[in-house]
């Protein structure tokens, strides 16, 4: 019962904002142009989302006509830029965050340099991705994986230079080797870290798609909206601001279940 | 000094150990001259006012921290680093957090190399010996205390060190599970023949378990009082005897612990 009155005092608030919005535009408060009613948003977005043929046998499966709308191949456009770049940034930020925070040479050599690049925001090097990759997915990936970097690698380092030395003395005394210390005991106990730090390098990596798609590339979400700008279809836009949201809150939550899954041991994570 | 050789007959053997700190350009000497024998199968606890050196005594018995001089020898052996040969017991449990009660238990088998059905055995031998059975696959977050520190009890075992060294391993548990600990700990040392060194600041605790009790002194740590325990086990703490010892210790310990509050003063007014 509880529960349903959560969900019910949820909605509350996103309905009273749709009312309100609908009720600017019935009253013609303001321009259709500059915004819209949300039954209009709502039939952009459903145009946006389906097929725009029919459904032919010989062009392919009926689940790829499906996802053959201008939405559905925008936000796996999207999506495939982001899983990319992100699997790039946290595959160099890894390594190199595991082994500054293990060894205080590496640390100190790689250090100073990272400091001071990690200030830079992606979104600055957008012009040297173009002048270095041209257009399309390369600069898009690069920005992309330029976001992911930082977090990931930051959060690594704190993780493993966190590693209570209890655990080590542990290890210690029944005879690990180093070998084993850093993968059964350093690097588990840093994951908690590890997974955070992903989190966020996620959230960047999904922030910096839409900035590079509407500088480098010529489809996906970010693209999209401001291909719609030159059109005026403010409609269109928010659809696809929404679109951006819900995907991202997708990405979030899919995060989020797989470091509780993978952290089941974690204090912090104590689950009802 | 001469070179000395461990005296034959002990398991343990401490020989003029001195272990000196720095604090604000000043030597501390944490331990001084501590000679210590200590027989295979022997239960000897080491008492003390917190700050008095015990842990540190024993953590230079484990191998983590090497003594500033003197000799330790573990069967005639000269201690050089920590090793699975002197199993530690550790006052904050210190299971690893990511593992399963049977995964923690299982890995110093795992170190050593053993196969995977001999490891099985001995994990299943070891979660019967300690009443673990039901919580095999729980993680460390999910167990009380008590249970925590029978894992950890059980993590030692497993590596069939001949040595346990277990420091204040019962500190923060509540009395009861504590006392259960203790009969329990007892049950297994009668059974396993192993020789233990242990940590604690509780007269009841030292006198309730120990074949000795060896008193410590609050900077420079040294020995006070090598107190032979002859009650016969189990121990009734009600009994006439054992209070003679609790209050002869308390004595012996008030000393000690007035003059840890002295230097605090000092140290106080100095700030």
């Amino acid at each position: 019962m509880k529960r349903y009155k959560h969900a019910a005092s949820g909605i509350l608030v996103p309905l009273a904002a749709l009312a309100f919005w609908q009720l600017l535009s019935t009253m013609g408060w303001v321009n259709a142009t500059i915004l819209p009613s949300p039954m209009q948003v709502l039939t952009k977005w459903w145009a946006y989302l389906r097929p725009l043929e029919a459904f032919d046998p010989a062009q392919g499966s009926y689940f790829k006509w499906c996802f053959s709308g201008e939405l559905p191949q925008d936000a796996m456009g999207s999506l495939y830029r982001v899983l990319v770049g992100f699997a790039i940034g946290t595959g160099l930020a890894l390594p190199l965050g595991l082994s500054m925070g293990y060894s205080k040479v590496v640390n100190a050599l790689f250090n100073p340099l990272i400091q001071v690049l990690r200030p830079i925001p992606p979104i600055a090097y957008i012009p040297l991705s173009i002048l270095w990759f041209g257009l399309g997915n390369p600069p898009a990936i690069f920005l992309i994986s330029i976001g992911a970097f930082f977090p990931v690698l930051m959060n690594t380092v704190t993780g493993v230079q966190n590693v209570d030395s209890i655990y080590l003395r542990v290890g210690r005394n029944l005879g690990a080797s180093r070998f084993t210390q850093f993968t059964r005991i350093i690097l588990p106990a840093a994951t908690p870290y590890i997974f955070t730090g992903a989190r966020i390098g996620m959230g960047t990596a999904f922030i910096v798609v839409i900035v590079s798609e509407m500088i480098a590339v010529n489809n996906g979400l970010g693209y999209r909206i401001l291909e719609a700008r030159e059109y005026l279809w403010s409609d269109k836009i928010i659809a696809g601001m929404f679109t951006i949201g819900l995907l991202g809150l997708g990405i979030d939550t899919v995060m989020s279940r797989l470091s509780s899954r993978m952290l089941r041991w974690h204090r912090g994570l104590e689950q009802g | 000094m001469t070179d000395m050789a461990p005296t034959p007959g002990s398991h343990i053997s401490v020989q003029g150990v001195h272990k000196v700190f720095q604090s604000g350009g000043q030597d501390v000497y944490a331990l001084k001259s501590i000679d210590l024998e200590i027989a295979r199968g022997e239960f000897v606890c080491l008492l003390g006012p917190s700050g008095c050196g015990k842990s540190t005594l024993l953590n230079a018995v484990a191998g983590f921290s090497l003594p500033s001089s003197g000799h330790i020898h573990v069967d005639g052996v000269p201690i050089t680093a920590p090793g699975p040969d002197r199993g530690m017991v550790f006052q904050e449990y210190a299971l690893f957090p990511w593992m399963t009660v049977e995964q923690n238990i299982a890995f110093g088998l795992q170190i050593k190399g053993d196969p995977k059905p001999a490891i099985q055995a001995k994990v299943d031998s070891l979660l019967e010996l300690l009443h673990l059975q039901d919580f095999r696959k729980r993680y460390p977050k999910d167990l009380s205390g008590g249970m925590r520190q029978r894992v950890a009890i059980a993590r030692v075992l497993a590596l069939d060190s001949p040595i346990m060294l277990m420091d204040e391993p019962f500190g923060a548990l509540d009395a009861l599970t504590r006392r259960n600990l203790q009969d329990e700990l007892l049950r297994l040392w009668t059974e396993l023949k192993k020789t233990i060194l242990f940590v604690t600041h509780s007269i009841e605790e030292a006198l309730y378990l120990a074949d000795r009790t060896v008193v410590m002194t609050y900077r420079p740590g040294t020995l006070k009082r090598d107190l032979r325990v002859d009650l016969p086990r189990p121990r009734d703490v009600a009994s006439p005897g054992f209070n003679a010892l609790k209050k002869e210790l308390s004595l012996l310990l008030m000393e000690e612990q007035n003059r840890h509050e002295q230097d605090e003063f000092r140290g106080a007014a100095v700030d």
